[in-house]
């Protein structure tokens, strides 16, 4: 029997390139914030085509030793469980259904994967880490301008997907946190061997400050895009557009 | 500039010691960190802080301006490139010539930029040596260093093409040379403005615009 690709190479450059449409389309279309956004965002439109048709797909992101690592800065929400916490963005994310979990040593958290899957479930912890693990000495690009290297682990997000049945006409993961973040990234990237769930950094359970029990980490993108305190994993056969905020969706530059 | 600090190697934050840092805004030394937590309990071990400070960024659309900007340099950069190999501008108008490539005719030319009253430049007249080098200099090294620089600064490109890492020793510094060839560029601007301004601006005005 011939074996059936869940993605294939001409499939992604399509799916790439109607999303770009689709991203052009909705920012045109929609009404938003006033923003120069219509026209920044061609360029950042015409880099995803571009780096999606020129790059050879799925390339590892370089992996570091161990004596590499280095400190590393936690920023934007760092603790959305504290009611008096602001994030250095100035927004108070607290949630109380994320404290209650803090808590309880997050023994109660559960990550639900729904959307275009066969069989929508939550994941506790332990299902969690039950899976094969991947250990991963990565460098964290922050948009900022800074970089940090750090030892994740977690389980790749393509085996989450792929147990929870992933549908053909996936197109989308969007990650969902407890501070009210949210993100998406294309099928590629959500299958790429080193887009993990992280569990785990240099050696320890996933400090609060990096995003406490689970983040995802995406290697081939700027660090806005690993999405910390995961609460939900929706997959989406079309782009979930959150409006304008100002800053790209795509960012692999 | 969000971090105004800059690095050599592959990683550098503000838990790390910087090159150098730049005075240029208020996200310098803003000291707004919690306490800082121990990754491991070996003395010297990496380590981590919450930052507490609402940093000045406008990155948002920074960036994007940024990149849109860069398509277009490397778009009409390589228009400009065919076009000057083609028609052979390049080795007819700015390569120097190594006769002229000496220290004694560089020095004069130097000083004769200092005159009060410059020889005005008109498209009869070839590039001065000074001139020449600088162009050569801007066309087929800062600019392009700039864009490649700014390239191995991607995850998705350094994870493609790995080499980049190693040419320019870590990312960091690709950021810092980055930095550094921006520098150099507006100060050719600077310079370059000055000296058409100096050297009769309407004159040269209409040469660059109409060709006469």
């Amino acid at each position: 029997m011939k074996k059936k690709y869940l993605i294939t190479r001409r499939k992604a450059i399509i799916t790439g390139l109607t999303s770009v449409g689709g991203l052009l389309l909705s920012g045109c279309l929609k009404k938003g914030p006033p923003t120069y956004g219509n026209i920044l965002r061609m360029g950042d439109a015409f880099t995803y085509a571009a780096q999606r048709t020129l790059l050879p797909g799925q390339s590892l992101a370089k992996e570091y030793q161990r004596s590499d690592i280095t400190s590393f800065p936690a920023t934007g929400t760092t603790n959305p469980g504290d009611p008096l916490h602001r994030g250095d963005n100035n927004k108070i994310p607290y949630s109380a259904e994320y404290a209650r979990l803090q808590g309880g040593a997050f023994t109660s958290w559960g990550l639900a994967v729904e959307g275009r899957v066969a069989r929508p479930k939550s994941y506790s912890l332990t299902d969690l880490k039950r899976f094969f693990l991947r250990t991963q000495i990565t460098r964290h690009t922050c948009e900022e301008g800074w970089t940090a290297i750090a030892e994740w682990t977690g389980v790749p997000l393509s085996i989450v997907l792929q147990d929870a049945g992933i549908l053909a006409s996936a197109r989308f993961v969007n990650f969902y946190a407890y501070d009210g973040y949210m993100h998406s990234i294309d099928m590629l990237d959500a299958l790429h061997p080193q887009t993990i769930l992280a569990y785990g950094m240099n050696g320890q359970e996933l400090p609060i400050q990096h995003g406490a029990p689970v983040r995802v980490r995406v290697e081939n993108q700027i660090g806005y895009k690993s999405v910390k305190f995961l609460q939900r994993i929706v997959v989406t056969d079309e782009f979930v557009d959150r409006g304008d905020r100002g800053w790209a969706w795509y960012v692999g530059i | 500039m969000v971090h105004p600090r800059l690095y050599w190697g592959e990683a550098g934050n503000d838990l790390t010691p910087a090159l150098f840092e730049l005075p240029i805004s208020r996200n310098y030394q803003h000291g707004g960190w919690n306490k800082t937590e121990h990754f491991s309990t070996i003395s010297g071990a990496p380590v981590s802080a919450s930052r507490t400070y609402d940093i000045f960024n406008k990155n948002g659309w920074g960036r994007s301006l940024h990149f849109l900007a860069a398509w277009f340099l490397v778009l009409t950069g390589v228009a400009y490139w065919l076009a000057g190999l083609l028609t052979q501008h390049f080795r007819n108008r700015l390569w120097p010539g190594v006769k002229e490539l000496r220290a004694r005719l560089l020095w004069q030319d130097l000083l004769r930029h200092f005159r009060p009253q410059l020889p005005a430049q008109t498209s009869r007249r070839p590039y001065g040596l000074l001139q020449k080098c600088t162009y050569m200099g801007v066309v087929f090294f800062l600019l392009p260093l700039a864009a490649i620089t700014g390239l191995t600064m991607s995850p998705a490109i350094t994870a493609a093409y790995p080499f980049l890492l190693k040419l320019f020793a870590g990312a960091q510094s690709a950021r810092t040379i980055h930095f550094a060839a921006a520098l150099l560029l507006l100060l050719f601007l600077i310079v370059h403005v000055a000296m058409v301004v100096r050297s009769g601006f309407k004159q040269q005005m209409q040469g660059m615009l109409f060709g006469k």
